[in-house]
């Protein structure tokens, strides 16, 4: 089967996206964890590893962008019903979560990483089971 | 909507994955459209009823 050009643009895309996640990641470690362990609260490093992850950020939302417009039209399908669950489990989970915070029914507060988390395996149940779906 | 992609893939012995390509579109996205799990966009309708020479209504018809 020959590969054609939509199936070599995919594929950089995807490549490309991985780059500014791997990016991002490490970045965010670095800004989270340099100013405590590498450069012992220096302020100006400190604002330039910030900066850092805010851009890697925004290349990591312009490669999802452009990775999700070259997907061909059932996996965009498939993405934007699970981004659509995703987000709404996102929502509701994380006010609930608050109210749990607030109201004292949890005996921890509610953390971002716990809605961040939540929204990330939804994503990914929700891609599973619509892949399956069409498959 | 049904459709006759699967009859006119064997008319022209050409596989899922070779029309996939012709149409730039998955394997996987053939093989639902055939089992009429997804409905194709006018763009890729448009495309497979260039690929096969015949209308869009010699292909799909809406159920």
């Amino acid at each position: 089967m020959k590969t054609n050009e939509w199936q070599l643009q995919k594929k950089k895309n995807l490549k490309r996206l991985a780059f500014w996640t791997f990016g991002w990641v490490l970045s965010l470690a670095l800004v989270t964890f340099g100013s405590q362990f590498l450069w012992e609260g220096n302020q100006v490093i400190t604002y330039l590893a910030f900066f850092l992850n805010l851009g890697f950020g925004i290349g990591m939302i312009i490669a999802n962008r452009n990775h999700i417009n070259g997907l061909d039209e059932l996996d965009k399908k498939i993405t934007f019903d699970a981004m659509a669950i995703a987000l709404g489990v996102g929502v509701i989970g994380g006010l609930s979560f608050s109210v749990m915070d607030i109201t004292d029914m949890i005996g921890f507060d509610a953390e971002i990483s716990f809605l961040v988390i939540l929204i990330s395996i939804t994503y990914m149940i929700a891609i599973v089971t619509g892949k399956l779906r069409y498959k | 909507m049904k459709n006759r992609l699967k009859i006119l893939r064997a008319e022209h012995n050409i596989t899922q994955a070779d029309l996939a390509n012709a149409v730039e579109v998955s394997r996987q996205t053939i093989n639902a459209i055939e089992k009429e799990k997804f409905d194709p966009s006018l763009d890729l309708a448009f495309k497979l009823s260039k690929y096969f020479s015949k209308s869009i209504e010699e292909i799909f018809q809406y159920k």
